[in-house]
């Protein structure tokens, strides 16, 4: 059904690639293109605010190449949509690892239309921010916080990337005001989530 | 100006008073007279109080090139004395009378985090007394000693106030129930009023000493 159609945001320079986009998830009727972005200028990021987009795919050549790396949290700012990045440009796995998912432009329709579904997916399991009390979730990780685990070791032990894990660390950090390892273990001691043993 | 209109002013200005050795019962005496008996330039001490009184100050470059970088440690220096002795003394006392109800493991685990933070902001004085001042006091001398410069004590100044935050946050929101309202109080009082002050006390490094000895530096 229409309505039920997830809106697309494309932060795409090039009108090829745009009108391309366009036009394959066009003919999948779970998707519609709400608006094309050539860039990100303040005018456009009122837009990426407003647009209520579920997904943004975005062009990273937009980025100049020293703030490429970070694009998706500059992104993620704005937006709480998906964020899918459009493999036009060579950058390490790991700063495509930041990205929800991403598309090759030489990805077949279905390829896309797929990884696009898989994107919403892993971002509905993301972390969101609502509420002011610790989620369960960030509670699992506040413990491993105060065990002394670094992000990458909790995001191999929970199975989340490490980009998630720094989500849910900014998160729990913004709710508690509490900002250094040593502060979140007497937390963590305080509220029994951990016994003094196995910090000691 | 009477000093004691700066007192009105700004009664947080008692503790630099006190951290200058300008004692009380200073009369009608006005802040020109104040400065001269005890010998502090006096375009160093409106430096120090107008940082520690206005949000966003910044010090006119005449006012840097007049003021007197040794006035400036000389008081920074006794700050941080007062920090050691009196002030951290008195949180610990006020910490151990308010955790005296809790359980072992807290007491434990909140000594511990006090005793880490303690040894931070002592690490982070004795930085600026064992390194930062001999270098600016080997400048006062005319001397320019090789391998050490201001940039480098900007790039190492690292920040102490994360974790009294952190102390504030489970004063105010996570200790069991057992600890006293009235004491609770107290020890937040005093985490807010040391936040504040170290806060300013940084911003009178940053803001003063930095630009003072960095004019120095130009000049050698």
């Amino acid at each position: 059904m229409n309505s039920e159609r997830k809106n697309i945001l494309l932060v795409v320079p090039s009108m090829l690639v745009a009108r391309g986009l366009e036009a394959i998830l066009d003919s999948a009727s779970e998707f519609r293109v709400s608006a094309i972005l050539s860039g990100i200028s303040s005018e456009s990021i009122i837009r990426l605010k407003n647009t209520g987009a579920d997904i943004i795919i975005i062009d990273p050549i937009i980025f100049d190449y020293s703030s490429r790396a970070n694009a998706r949290s500059a992104i993620s700012q704005y937006s709480d949509a998906a964020i899918v990045g459009l493999r036009t440009v060579n950058m390490d796995d790991e700063s495509w690892k930041q990205y929800d998912e991403t598309i090759n432009i030489y990805d077949s329709p279905p390829a896309i239309v797929k990884k696009l579904r898989s994107a919403l997916a892993i971002h509905q399991e993301a972390p969101r921010s609502d509420g002011d009390e610790l989620s369960a979730r960030e509670k699992e990780i506040l413990v491993c916080v105060a065990k002394g685990m670094l992000n990458k070791e909790i995001a191999d032990q929970l199975n989340l990337s490490i980009y998630t894990v720094i989500t849910h660390r900014k998160n729990i950090t913004r709710k508690t005001g509490i900002k250094t390892v040593a502060g979140l273990t007497v937390y963590a001691l305080l509220n029994n989530l951990i016994d003094y043993s196995s910090v000691e | 100006m009477k000093l004691a209109d700066l007192i009105s002013l700004n009664y947080k200005l008692l503790e630099v008073l006190s951290r200058l050795d300008i004692g009380l019962g200073f009369g009608e005496g006005s802040i020109a007279d104040a400065c001269a008996s005890h010998g502090i330039d006096i375009d160093s001490f409106l430096l120090i109080c107008n940082e520690y009184t206005f949000d966003g100050y910044v010090a006119s470059s005449d006012q840097l090139a007049n003021g007197s970088p040794s006035d400036i440690m000389k008081y920074l220096h006794n700050s941080h004395v007062c920090y050691m002795s009196k002030e951290m003394t008195k949180l610990e006392t006020l910490l151990q009378t308010l955790l005296e109800p809790t359980g072992e493991t807290q007491k434990k685990m909140l000594y511990k985090f006090f005793h880490d933070y303690k040894t931070e902001v002592k690490k982070h004085f004795e930085y600026e007394e064992d390194t930062v001042f001999p270098y600016i006091r080997s400048l006062l001398r005319g001397e320019r000693p090789d391998g050490y410069s201001m940039e480098k004590f900007e790039e190492n100044h690292t920040n102490i106030d994360e974790k009294l935050g952190d102390l504030k946050n489970i004063v105010m929101k996570y200790l069991p129930e057992c600890c006293d309202p009235i004491m609770r109080n107290d020890a937040l009082y005093h985490i807010f009023r040391l936040e504040e002050d170290l806060y300013r006390h940084t911003l009178i490094e940053d803001h003063v000493l930095v630009p003072m000895v960095t004019i120095l530096e130009s000049h050698e």
